[in-house]
Formats: C-alpha cells, sequence, structure tokens
C-alpha cells in the first residue's frame, strides 16, 4: 500500500513537471490561444503622422495622391430606399466612383442588379463586379447605406500603402481564432486583395459562393475566411493616438456612452477628429454630418494638411 | 503483482498530475487577463472627481463669480494664430441664462463645451452658487422672470466686467455657441458702435428685435445705453418676453439691430437645432416664417459655414457639436467656402486657393510646386470659386411693416 502511494505521488509529481514543461515550450498551452506574443500579430494600420508625410517628397506626395482613389461598393436594397437615396446625396458623392449594388432592381434608383437574396452571395457578386470594372481605381470600400463615411480621411489612412500589395482593413473583431473585419463600420480592401480574393472565387471549395446550408457564416466572417487562403488578414485601422477609425456605432451613442461614464472631457474620449465611419444614424443625421465635417468650423483654426481635396461638383451640402 | 500495482498507481499520479497543472495554469492565464480590468468602482470615481478639480483649476480662474479664461482650446498640429489673434482683440463676455434646478441639467454642460472659448463666462440665475459658481439675481424662476434677469444680467456684466470686455453675449443654457465664428462676425466692428447681433425677428418693432434663444451680443457702447436706458427711464421693464423688450429698449436708445448674415448671406444665428433648419420643411403657417426679418432658405443653404448659434440644444447634442465644430474634419478638404479675413487683419498667408504654402521660413526663393491636389471625381479644371446660395425665391417683405407697440 505504500509503495503504491509513494508510486502515486512520484507520478503526481513527474505529471506536474511534465505539464509544465509543456507549458513552457510553448508547443502545448492551456487554453492560451492567445498568448502575449500572439498579440503582437494583431496587424494595426495606423494613418500617417505629420512628420512621415514630409518625409516623403512632393514628387512622391503627387503620384501617392493620384493613385488614391477609391471605388465605392454600396449594398442597397429597395427596402432601405431612403438610406440609399441619403448615400447617394451624401458621402457617395465624395467616392471617386460610387456604384449600388442590389438585390433586386429598383425603379426609383440605379443600381447593379445582382438578382439575389443571400447575403454572402451578393458580396460574393458585387465584389467580382467592382473587381472587373475598376478601371485604374486601386482601393475599395465596401459599406451598407446605413453606413456613413468619410472618404478624404480612409484617403489619408492608406495615402502611403501600396495597392499592390494586400491589405483588409476596418474595425476588427476576434471570434475563435478568425479575426474579421466588421461589415457595419465599413471595409477597406486594396486592388491585391481583391485580386486575390476573386482569384480564389475560382475554388468553390475553399470559398463557396453559397454558404453552406447547413452552417451559415455571416457573410462578414465568410470574407474574412476567403481572404486568409489567400493569406490576406485583417487590419485595424486606427488614428496615431490609436482610436478606431471605423465605428459601427452612431456619433450620437458614442456621445452618449462617454457622457455616462462621467469622462472628463466627453468629446476627447469619444471619437477620432479623422473618424472614417459611423454606423446606425438616421438619414437627416446623416445629413447634419455633413455639414459638420464638410462645412461647420470655427474662423481661425488652420490645418496644413500636404493634400488636397476638392470638394465634389454640382452639390451643395459639403 | 506489487510491481504492477505500483507502476499503475505511479501512471495514474502522472495523469492526475498532468490535469491539476493544467487547469491551475489555466486558471491563472483566465485570472491575468482579467485582473487589468476590474477597480473598485467607488475609487475611481472620486479619483476622477479629483482630476476634474485639477483639470478645471487649470483652465479657468474663478474669481468673483465668473470663470476667467485661462489657456482656451487648442488641437494639435492646427494653426490657430489668427483664432488667436482675435481671441485677444474681439473680447467676449458670455453670460449663461439658467436656474439652480438646471446648473447639473444644463449649464454644465455648457460649461464644459462652448463656453471656454469665451475670454470670461459667468452663470446667473436666481440664487448665488459660489461652487459653480453662478451669480444670483435676487430674482424669482420662471419664465415671467426673464426679462428681470436679462436687465439684471446685463447691469451685473457691465459694473463688475466692464473693463474685461469688448462685446457681451447672452445665451441660455440651451444654446451652442461657435464662439470664434462670433469673433469673425464682430471684428468688422468696434465695441464703440452702438450695435448688436443675434437671429433677427422683424415683428413689434421697426428695426426688428434678436431672438432671445439663439442668443445676441452687444457691444460696450450697446450695453453702456442700455443700462443708461433704466437709469433715465427711458427703458423699462415692459414685458416679460425678454428678446422682444430688449429689442424696443434697443430701439430707444439709439442701438442699430445689426445683420450678422455672412458674406453670401446665409444666417449665423439660428433658433433651432441644426437637423431642423437643414432638413426640415417648416410648415408654411409656422411662425417662424413670418417673423424671420431676412428671406428664409430651407436646406443646406439655411446655415452659414460659421454658424455662430443653435438653440433647444440638449446635453449630448452640446458635445456632438463641439465635436463637429471643434474635432471632426476630413482631411485635406477644401472648403467651397472660404471666408475673408475681418478688415484690418492680415490677409490669411494660409490661403490655399492656389496651392502651395505662400510662407517659408527658410528658403523663400524657392518655389515650392503646386501641391498635391486630388482632383474630385469628374470636376474640371477651374479656380478657386465662392458658390453663392440661390436666393430664397420670396423677395423681403415690403418695408411697411405692422408695428404692433
Amino acid at each position: 500500500m505504500l509503495s503504491e502511494g509513494s508510486s502515486f505521488m512520484k507520478g503526481m509529481a513527474l505529471g506536474g513537471i511534465f505539464c509544465l514543461l509543456l507549458s513552457l515550450l510553448g508547443s502545448f498551452t492551456p487554453g492560451m490561444q492567445s498568448s502575449p506574443e500572439d498579440q503582437h500579430h494583431h496587424h494595426h494600420i495606423k494613418a500617417p503622422t505629420n512628420d512621415e508625410l514630409q518625409s516623403l517628397s512632393e514628387p512622391q506626395m503627387v503620384e501617392l495622391s493620384q493613385k488614391v482613389r477609391v471605388y465605392c461598393v454600396i449594398m442597397v436594397q429597395p427596402k432601405v430606399l431612403v438610406y440609399w437615396a441619403t448615400a447617394k446625396d451624401t458621402w457617395g458623392k465624395h467616392c471617386d466612383q460610387a456604384v449600388f449594388y442590389s438585390s433586386e432592381s429598383a425603379k426609383a434608383l440605379e443600381a447593379v442588379d445582382l438578382n439575389e437574396q443571400d447575403e454572402w452571395a451578393k458580396l460574393h457578386k458585387a465584389l467580382k463586379h467592382a473587381y472587373d470594372n475598376s478601371g485604374d481605381l486601386r482601393w475599395f470600400f465596401v459599406a451598407r447605406p446605413t453606413t456613413f463615411a468619410i472618404i478624404e480621411n480612409l484617403k489619408y489612412l492608406v495615402l502611403a500603402k501600396d495597392p499592390n500589395e494586400p491589405f483588409y482593413i476596418g474595425h476588427t473583431v476576434k471570434s475563435g481564432e478568425l479575426e474579421y473585419v466588421e461589415y457595419e463600420s465599413g471595409i477597406v480592401l486594396s486592388y491585391e486583395a481583391l485580386r486575390r480574393l476573386v482569384n480564389v472565387f475560382k475554388d468553390v471549395e475553399k470559398c463557396p459562393e453559397r454558404g453552406r446550408s447547413l452552417w451559415k457564416l455571416s457573410e462578414e466572417k465568410q470574407l474574412a475566411i476567403c481572404l486568409k487562403y489567400t493569406g490576406v488578414f485583417a487590419e485595424n485601422g486606427e488614428d496615431t493616438q490609436g482610436k478606431g477609425l471605423f465605428n459601427s456605432k452612431s456619433v450620437g451613442s458614442l456621445i452618449e456612452d462617454g457622457m455616462s461614464k462621467n469622462s472628463l472631457d466627453v468629446v476627447e474620449g469619444c471619437c477620432s477628429d479623422l473618424a472614417i465611419t459611423f454606423s446606425g444614424m438616421s438619414p437627416n443625421q446623416m445629413q447634419v454630418m455633413m455639414f459638420g465635417v464638410y462645412r461647420l468650423r470655427p474662423y481661425g483654426h488652420n490645418f496644413h494638411d500636404s493634400l488636397i481635396f476638392l470638394p465634389p461638383e454640382g452639390s451643395d451640402n459639403d | 503483482m506489487k510491481a504492477l500495482g505500483s507502476r499503475f498507481a505511479f501512471l495514474i499520479g502522472f495523469l492526475v498530475g498532468t490535469c491539476t497543472l493544467y487547469v491551475f495554469l489555466r486558471q491563472v492565464w483566465f485570472e491575468r487577463t482579467f485582473s487589468t480590468r476590474s477597480q473598485p468602482d467607488g475609487l475611481e470615481k472620486t479619483a476622477a472627481q479629483l482630476r476634474e478639480l485639477e483639470e478645471d483649476s487649470k483652465n479657468w480662474k474663478k474669481e468673483r463669480s465668473a470663470l476667467f479664461n485661462l489657456n482656451h482650446p487648442h488641437h494639435k498640429g492646427e494653426d490657430s494664430h489668427m483664432a488667436d489673434e482675435l481671441y485677444k482683440k474681439v473680447r467676449i463676455l458670455c453670460w449663461v441664462m439658467t436656474g439652480p434646478n438646471n446648473l447639473q441639467k444644463k449649464a454644465r454642460h455648457v460649461k464644459n463645451t462652448w463656453s471656454r472659448h469665451c475670454n470670461v463666462v459667468v452663470f446667473m440665475s436666481s440664487v448665488d452658487d459660489p461652487d459653480f459658481p453662478t451669480v444670483g439675481l435676487g430674482t424669482k424662476e420662471g419664465r415671467d422672470q426673464l426679462y428681470w434677469k436679462t436687465i439684471r444680467a446685463f447691469h451685473y456684466a457691465l459694473e463688475n466686467h466692464g473693463d474685461e470686455a469688448d462685446w457681451f453675449l447672452k445665451a441660455d443654457d440651451d444654446t451652442y455657441v461657435v464662439v470664434d465664428n462670433l469673433r469673425w462676425v464682430l471684428a468688422n466692428h468696434t465695441p464703440e458702435e452702438p450695435i448688436y447681433f443675434g437671429r433677427r425677428f422683424k415683428p413689434y418693432t421697426k428695426q426688428g428685435y434678436m431672438s432671445g434663444g439663439a442668443g445676441y451680443v452687444l457691444s460696450k457702447e450697446a450695453l453702456k445705453r442700455f443700462v443708461d436706458g433704466f437709469k433715465t427711464k427711458v427703458c423699462t421693464h415692459t414685458t416679460h418676453v425678454e428678446d422682444l423688450a430688449m429689442g424696443q429698449c434697443m430701439e430707444k436708445v439709439g442701438v442699430v439691430a445689426g445683420d450678422a448674415r455672412d458674406t453670401v448671406l446665409r444666417e449665423t444665428f439660428h433658433p433651432f437645432v441644426p437637423e431642423q433648419h437643414l432638413t426640415s420643411k417648416f410648415p408654411k403657417s409656422f411662425w417662424y416664417w413670418s417673423y424671420c426679418y431676412y428671406p428664409i432658405s430651407e436646406g443646406p443653404n439655411c446655415c452659414s459655414d460659421l454658424s455662430v448659434s443653435f438653440h433647444y440644444v440638449d446635453a449630448s447634442l452640446m458635445y456632438l457639436l463641439e465635436y463637429y465644430a471643434y474635432h471632426l474634419r476630413a482631411f485635406g478638404y477644401r472648403y467651397r467656402y472660404q471666408p475673408p479675413a475681418p478688415l484690418g487683419y492680415k490677409n490669411e498667408a494660409w490661403d490655399r486657393s492656389e496651392g502651395g504654402h505662400s510662407y517659408s521660413k527658410e528658403q523663400p526663393a524657392i518655389q515650392r510646386g503646386p501641391l498635391a491636389r486630388v482632383e474630385s471625381p469628374s470636376r474640371t479644371d477651374r479656380k478657386q470659386e465662392v458658390m453663392p446660395p440661390a436666393a430664397a425665391g420670396k423677395d423681403p417683405p415690403a418695408a411697411a411693416q405692422d408695428d404692433k407697440q
């Protein structure tokens, strides 16, 4: 009995040491799916600082600004006609090309009719169409019309990035092993990322056009998976202070969050000065945002931005 | 038998040891990720309050129930030399009409936002409150006290702060004011002019009067005449309708009702929130149509890019407007409306109508090439344009106005 007991104790001790050794070696991490090392592999994309911008020579700046042109893929449906119309009348005007993709045709507004109800299939088709019709535009922004986007700030974020490199940017969310960009706050794809995506579309095993009927993934996750197969990973867009630039909430609720937290400076704590998207605002609130972004300002405060974006033609609310 | 038994025990022990440690390590890891978050709530709150008081004392000098601005807000990376110059030359005392029940609900948010851009701010209440601070005007509360409060507030301002400001703004605790834009409007005038500005309404008076809720601002001379008017009984408490009564007094003492519209004739003071002005179609029967002195524009032309005020602004809208005006912007965007610098102020060296820095510190001889200009979609090559808004359909009503005195 005693010898068995002591063997048992020896076994336990050895087992414990064994476990420790393995976890230290790192190949067997008990429940640590995201160890401290992994944290640094989360990709963050920051907008260039002014110093970085100054370091670019002028011919480089001119060349870059010609390249930063955005093709907006706006996914609409007739039942949200008012949002469709608002996106068209507000932020859509600031895209170099804004194309509306609809689940079905609508007489009131012009769109590419995808003739499709399944969310992932719609996105699939729209992205393929965008790729085929992009002309010389090298950046793609995908959003629903319930999102409001400030395209100039998007251009600033990707200013110094080469669209011939794969980029997949937005507000990133982690779901288990998968990190994906939230659809609600807008998805940014570089030309190379889109090219790889369209390529992997051909592989119906890896990236089916229709989600597997048993276990349907949301289209944002499906997109992330397909891109992952091609070696493209999601990156979180933030400003030089680390504040997120892509918001899935409305500016009003973000302000109210700050107020309820009793923060010292509600406005400082709320959102970035160069925010790119907000979501969930009413059409009227979007018109107010147009005024707030493109018109209302305090006299005498100026920013010597190293780029100039001109106002669109034939528009009066910006 | 014994050897087998002990080997078996060893094996069991090994497994138990491994599993125990596995669970233990998992727990420890789990705990580590959580320990960074939780902090006792109560402690957090007092720490926050202490920080707030400290912040406050850095930004304000509390003196005799007024808040003197020590460092009006600035942004990293912005060139605010023009705003700073105007701040020194166009000194504004903002007084905010409030009451003891509204200090935490409303006045506090004014204090946290736009009032920080005034040179001096005084919160006027019926009751003294040395902590907020508010001035007690010795009146009661209520709509019928509004003109009494106004009379006393202006008297107080002239008496206690007459030398510290050139212009005297009255606002409600639900008015949002872009003070820098108010300075732009006022910079083309002098405090010696007997003049006052606001959202001009036309009924009941010859020259019109200024909407109370949208805020109005008196020059020093206008304020002196107002106070004198009461001394000589030229002005009295005629009605509790504060803005109308003010307008009647101003007319009697020869103060001019000014035109605060911008150079393309868009209104700057607004009696409603931005959403209503920008998106609502006011019904034709609404009083607004018959009250406005100048033609009304609905839609984007309702409001100047350099708007000065909005009314009926609740707490969260205060912060939102501060965010829109002073924070959120479109990088590199060249505004359609390029307002001219006020008379006597250096023409903006930063004006980018043709691109290129027009002031260069080190190498004035080297001509920098045109800055990267991105043509917006389908835009032909055109020089700077200032697009005047289409004039509102109606002509202003004929001079004959109802004089319901």
